[in-house]
């Protein structure tokens, strides 16, 4: 029996292919953009955690420098001499790879360079030197030490004796220390030893994952709406193929299958089917990640100076998730679907007059269910708070919206019927009316493709153009240049005096506002900072106050964290307030900035030497010969932003095209659903035809007319999905964002983006409708006829 | 890496010294070798000698609190070359390391440091004498008075020494033969310290008073390849006078030994090979392993014939580079107390 | 059990439909008793309970009042997984809506109620084909048949699964006349070979005459 019943339910999938593929390419797509940004988000923190574990991060209390700058030896001596088990540790970069410098003998830290235990050539080790790196690090490492390839050292990163890698950076000083957990008896207070220097706990020091944790929130959240859009997609193929197969169901019930059995069995079908396309779609995944990945590890390194491996693993943690998410997300879809089923009383007709016929009733129940999920939706937009109420915001309004619209659609095709001239188009209006229970479905899912493409392209797009902007804003500088001490610094800005070269210096130490950490920074007002710099609310002259020392300039993390706007005094100092003259947008920061002028800095923290600028330049290549050949800035010292910027955009280009590509895929989908609908109804409809056609309307008028009334309902998805698009993407940016990262981004409005879809959509129920069109038109006259001959 | 692997090849050449295994050329490294009737300059002597391999200042104490508990204590100074002479900062080839001990009648306590030489975590200077890693230092104007501390996670100590005694040297005027092939190190001591001051014990500090022997002793070429390990014995009797003597393990079970009598006064007799016996009487099983702790001592040339047992048998230092050490009493023909030191038991 | 126990047995059965607030009896205390071989029309006027008592007698429905006996299972007091075995092992229905799975071929189809039964006999399977004339359609799928040839696979269907008793709901109400004709002798054929009890639901005179034994339904009750 179960062989039998498989064979009878499966066979459904065999003779339709399209609904098979619209189910397994939903799911696949739903699963591979979730599963190859977790695949990228895993292959990120294994590399962060692998760097983490060489750098002792994490693992080990620091001591670390009160206000920047680093950490002499002296120092490091002094606190051993006291009885503080420290170990030294310097942090560099050369040739673009971070050069970590350990002392093996205090370090409490194991280093994962294996070969020297083995080969125990310590003397190697220590003196001439020898520096640890995988193969694709010690390919950019130009250095007369020797490399020893070790692929268990984290990607970008080289290690060596402390010694070694002083000389290959050129300094004599220690960027930080590693505490033993096992410390001596007695120890004097730190601040009595070192007083510039802090302990800062090991669960603190995570920096590079705190930085990133935006990035990859981002990135996850993409996943999360691909993932609910192509559910959208699944539930309505199993909605379809459910609703397709009532009749087996009652014919398989008829011949004696048990309920419950048949439940059961439908169950294992489905998940049968979610694991294929699943597996499919972490396949799928993979390559995303694959592709994306080296570009992703482009971007981290820019801007965070996070190192992640260019290659993927097939880790269980990304594609067990994928494929938990993807049978769960398959198994929700159903489960109303198999509700039905098991509440489907054994001799309802599986006709769809049993649809339309409660299609009334159903459709009291929807209206009450909208109304209400879309109530929910702004009792949490109202009341609620946290990255999950936005979440719930989002789903309830999506789902309130979908279930709302043959509500809405219905009058207005009333309205149409009333306002129609002739009787063949009020026939049309009328008919349509009726089609529309067994179309809404489909109709939702269009809707859902429709308002999801718009609200992420729209959230894509805003976010891209504020995020060009703010790049431009906050990496004017051409060229950053890290100077080794104060002396240098000073050489470094009479040179660029010299060369007419507009030099930014900034300064910066840690601070707390309001309990909230955050970073101060001092700079130099001029126009670099007052044209780029766009405010999000400003008093008319912030600049001139923060450069008088009569204002601040709150970054915008800071501002909604700490529930202070433009006006508000903020504490920056003991006994030093300033009101907030301007709040600026700072995206893609998880900390708090606060910005003074570079005159009160210096008088609040005299001890904060500069040693880093910004420079303006229209020549930056040239530019940087200078300051390597006549300042001896080493080439690891300077940052060149522009390629910073090109990194940051290529990597949203691709963002973007995988994107634009799943908008296409969405809508092609939901094309399918809809064709798959009105398939379904064509045949049933032959009986509804039949007297329009006896009356004189002709065949060829009935297909066009079919196909003008694809139209219209693609239409009028299209005007429906606008709004909640728009609404779907004021949450992304508005709600969403602000809860996961503490900005909110503008939203522009791309009229010309939103008419193409339109038209797409028209096209797609087109191609979707022209099919059944075609055979209705060609209906053979007996079948119509048939219609009569039996009476019914 | 695994660190303690790593420390371990950094402290090769003394693991291989103090565990008997051989193969390290003498002076063949460019390290210089000891050399026999040797004239030592003090203090630059009491200070490194950084062209040999291997150097220790090695000070051990027999202590009694006032309730009459006896007490052992030791700290260790090494000094391990890389390659013989010195470089400033990390480019420094010179390694250091220490291990510092308190024994009580039913507890043992060690712990170690590690340091490089050049960046002034570690070091001796000779004038005013200063040897230190870390925070752990044994100091003073000069030799004879001393300050000297040490500390771990559970114990710790804070001790003056004063020497009431001369200087002894070993072997032939300090230079002592350590093989029948003739490998030697240089090897004075100052066994006349009286030393006093506080054990910090995880039951709270205790005073103690006592006795205290310094060890200075550095070479390039340790032990010949057919021996296993050693046992030296620092002995100081009743009468005032005392008995170094170390025997050299072979392979095939037989030894090598050497000893230095020291009248009260401080005057010596070195005796050659064979002179001076050390029998194991009992074994103790100690971390894992069987060592002896009772001995049976003889130098019959003064009528030496003792029992030496340890105080605490337990007195394992597992260290980076494991062995025994701690104090000992001694019955028997003469009585007394001192310390023992056991290396090579596998 | 024995042969001779009837196939079909109702006593007293009463049913009636919840219509708004108003309950509506449409079977109203029906005694039936059918033998084995045994061909019975049920005829009556639209929404008589011609089709209600059918639904009973095939366990997909329940008697309010009475016993209910197919093939010597009272259906009364069975769940419904175990009126779902009777239904599968001893009873066939064929509906005037023929009720095939689309998505299978015609000999998949026939096949299908004899494998859900445990019983699959290709001979049978093969000679049915034959009789009905079904033979070179055994590949195709039905959507792509006429109305005669898919109440006759319908009819194959029930035939292979060996049934005890076939109930069968105007099975010639979709088709023409001379198609009708020709469906209703081969079923009448069929079932007199298998010895199983027909008890055929219409509304035509001419069909019911065809059956040795003719009730009618009126007003809940037979006559």
């Amino acid at each position: 029996m179960i062989r039998a019943c498989l064979v009878a339910l499966l066979s459904h999938w065999r003779r339709n292919p399209l609904q098979l593929f619209a189910f397994l390419a939903g799911l696949a797509l739903a699963t591979a953009l979730w599963a190859g940004v977790q695949a990228i988000n895993a292959e990120a923190r294994a590399s962060y955690d692998a760097a983490a574990a060489t750098l002792g991060e994490g693992q080990f209390d620091q001591i670390v420098p009160k206000a920047g700058g680093s950490i002499t030896q002296q120092d490091f001596v002094a606190l051993r001499k006291a009885g503080w088990l420290v170990s030294p540790v310097i942090d560099g970069r050369h040739d673009g790879v971070r050069l970590l410098g350990f002392d093996p003998l205090s370090s409490p830290a194991s280093f994962g360079v294996g070969q020297v235990a083995q080969t125990g050539n310590l003397a190697a080790f220590l003196d001439p030197g020898q520096l640890y790196s995988n193969a694709e690090t010690a390919e950019r490492l130009q250095t007369d030490i020797q490399i020893v390839i070790d692929p268990a050292i984290a990607p970008g990163i080289a290690v060596g004796d402390i010694g070694v890698v002083q000389h290959v950076l050129g300094r004599n000083d220690l960027t930080r220390l590693l505490l033993h957990p096992v410390q001596p008896m007695i120890r004097p207070a730190l601040v009595d030893l070192v007083p510039g220097l802090r302990l800062q706990p090991a669960n603190q020091t995570s920096d590079v994952g705190e930085l990133t944790d935006s990035f990859h929130l981002n990135l996850t959240a993409f996943g999360l709406l691909s993932f609910a859009v192509g559910l959208f997609i699944v539930y309505s193929a199993i909605g379809l193929a459910f609703e397709q197969r009532r009749g087996l169901v009652r014919t398989l019930r008829a011949l004696g299958v048990p309920l419950g059995f048949l439940v059961i069995l439908m169950l294992i079908e489905i998940l049968l089917l979610a694991l294929l396309g699943a597996g499919l779609g972490i396949v799928l995944g993979y390559l995303i990640a694959a592709v994306l990945l080296p570009d992703v590890a482009i971007t981290l390194r820019g801007l965070y100076g996070a190192e992640v491996a260019g290659t993927l693993e097939f880790r269980a943690s990304w594609w067990a998730s994928g494929l938990a998410i993807a049978v769960l997300g398959t198994l929700a879809a159903a489960g109303g679907r198999l509700w039905q089923i098991w509440q489907m009383p054994l001799l309802a007709s599986a006709r769809p007059r049993a649809w339309a016929m409660t299609s009334g009733r159903v459709q009291r129940v929807q209206s009450i269910a909208a109304i209400g999920l879309l109530m929910c939706a702004a009792a949490f937009l109202w009341g609620g708070s946290g990255l999950l109420a936005g979440f719930a915001v989002l789903g309830l309004f999506l789902i309130g919206a979908a279930l709302a619209l043959p509500v809405v659609v219905r009058p207005v095709l009333r309205y149409a019927e009333h306002a129609a001239k002739t009787p063949q188009y009020r026939w049309f209006w009328a008919d349509t009316q009726q089609q529309l229970p067994g179309l809404s479905l489909a109709l939702m899912a269009l809707l859902l493709a429709l308002s999801a493409n718009i609200g992420v392209a729209t959230m894509v797009s805003s976010f891209r153009l504020t995020f060009v902007d703010f790049l431009d804003q906050r990496l004017a500088p051409e060229l950053y240049v890290e100077a080794t001490d104060t002396a240098h610094a000073a050489s470094i800005e009479e040179t660029m005096a010299k060369l007419d070269v507009p030099v930014l210096p900034l300064l910066t130490i840690d601070i707390e506002v309001r309990t909230q950490p955050a970073q101060l920074f001092g700079v130099r007002v001029g126009p670099t900072y007052r044209d780029n710099w766009a405010f999000l609310d400003a008093e008319t002259d912030a600049w001139d106050q923060v450069e008088a020392g009569a204002a601040v300039i709150a970054n915008e993390q800071l501002a909604r964290r700490a529930g202070l706007w433009v006006g508000d005094e903020i504490s920056i100092a003991p006994g030093v307030s300033l009101p907030i003259g301007a709040v600026v947008a700072d995206y893609g920061n998880p900390k708090g900035q606060v910005v003074i002028g570079e005159t009160l800095f210096r008088q609040l923290h005299p001890d904060v030497t500069l040693q880093r600028f910004g420079l303006r330049t229209s020549e930056p290549q040239q530019l940087r010969d200078v300051l390597t050949n006549d300042l001896g800035v080493a080439n690891s010292a300077i940052r060149d932003q522009s390629a910073i910027k090109a990194f940051s955009l290529q990597v949203f280009d691709r963002t973007f095209t995988v994107t634009a590509a799943l908008n296409v895929l969405t809508l092609a989908v939901a094309g399918f659903a809809m064709l798959m609908s009105l398939l379904t109804l064509a045949d049933l409809r032959v009986p509804q035809l039949a007297p329009v056609w006896a009356l004189g309307l002709t065949r060829r008028k009935i297909g066009q007319l079919e196909l003008l009334r694809a139209v219209v309902f693609a239409a009028l998805a299209c005007l429906f999905a606008l709004p909640v698009g728009l609404g779907l993407a004021w949450v992304l940016l508005a709600v969403i964002n602000v809860e996961a990262f503490g900005w909110r981004l503008p939203m522009f409005l791309f009229p010309a983006d939103y008419v193409r879809l339109g038209i797409y959509a028209i096209l797609a129920a087109v191609a979707a409708a022209a099919w059944p069109a075609w055979r209705l038109a060609r209906t053979p006259p007996n079948a119509l006829l048939k219609v009569f001959a039996h009476e019914r | 890496m695994n660190v303690r692997a790593l420390i371990f090849c950094v402290l090769w050449p003394f693991a291989a010294f103090a565990q008997g295994f051989a193969g390290l050329g003498s002076g063949a490294d460019g390290f210089a070798t000891p050399q026999p009737d040797p004239s030592f300059s003090f203090p630059a002597d009491h200070g490194p000698h950084p062209n040999y391999r291997i150097e220790w200042w090695y000070l051990t104490a027999n202590l009694q609190a006032a309730d009459g508990t006896p007490y052992g204590l030791q700290w260790t100074l090494f000094r391990s070359a890389l390659a013989p002479g010195d470089k400033e900062g990390w480019a420094s080839p010179q390694i250091w390391f220490a291990h510092a001990a308190v024994t009580t009648p039913d507890m043992h306590f060690a712990t170690e440091r590690f340091a490089r030489g050049g960046t002034g975590q570690a070091g001796v200077q000779a004038e005013p004498f200063r040897a230190w890693i870390d925070e752990w230092a044994m100091e003073g104007p000069d030799l004879n008075t001393l300050s000297l501390k040490a500390q771990g996670t559970e114990f710790g100590y804070e001790m003056t020494l004063a020497a009431e005694g001369p200087l002894v040297f070993h072997g032939q005027n300090g230079f002592s033969v350590k093989s029948a092939e003739g490998q030697a190190s240089y090897y004075y001591s100052q066994p006349f310290y009286r030393i006093e001051g506080t054990l910090n014990l995880p039951e709270g500090p205790v005073e103690v008073t006592g006795s205290a022997w310094l060890d200075r002793e550095w070479s390039s070429q340790p032990l010949s390849e057919t021996q296993s390990g050693w046992d030296w014995f620092s002995l100081s009797f009743e009468g005032g006078e005392k008995l170094m003597g170390f025997q050299l393990r072979q392979q095939d079970g037989s030894g090598y030994t050497a000893s230095t009598w020291i009248e009260a006064d401080g005057g010596t007799t070195a005796y050659p090979d064979g002179a001076f016996r050390a029998e194991p009487v009992s074994l103790s099983a100690v971390a894992g392993r069987k060592v002896p702790t009772t001995w049976r001592v003889q130098l019959a040339d003064k009528g030496v014939d003792v029992s030496v047992t340890a105080m605490n048998s337990n007195a394992w230092m597992p260290l980076t580079i494991p062995y025994w050490e701690g104090p000992v009493h001694i019955t028997g023909s003469h009585s007394g107390v001192g310390y023992l030191e056991m290396t090579g038991y596998e | 059990m024995t042969d001779l126990a009837p196939v079909l047995q109702f006593k007293g059965v009463t049913k009636s439909f919840v219509n708004g607030s108003a309950a509506v009896p449409v079977l109203r205390g029906v005694d039936l008793s059918m033998d084995a071989g045994e061909t019975v029309a049920l005829t009556g006027e639209s929404g008589s309970g011609k089709s209600t008592l059918l639904h009973i007698a095939g366990g997909l429905d329940t008697a309010d009042e009475g016993t209910v006996h197919v093939a010597g299972h009272d259906l009364g007091p069975l769940s419904d997984s175990a009126r779902a075995e009777v239904r599968r092992k001893d009873v066939a229905v064929v509906f005037q809506q023929f009720n095939l799975i689309p998505s299978l071929t015609v000999s998949d189809n026939i096949a299908f109620q004899a494998r859900l039964a445990g019983r699959v006999d290709q001979d049978l399977i093969k000679r049915l084909s034959q009789r009905l004339g079904l033979t070179d359609h055994l590949g195709k799928y039905p959507e792509t048949l006429s109305g005669g040839q898919q109440q006759r696979v319908a009819i194959a269907r029930a035939i292979a699964a060996r049934p005890k008793l076939l109930l069968a709901d105007e099975p010639t109400g979709n088709l023409d006349e001379v198609t009708a004709a020709e469906v209703l002798d081969q079923l009448l054929q069929l079932v007199e070979e298998t010895g199983a009890g027909l008890l055929l639901v219409t509304h035509s005179r001419a069909i019911a005459a065809r059956m040795k034994r003719q009730l009618n339904l009126r007003q809940g009750r037979l006559a």
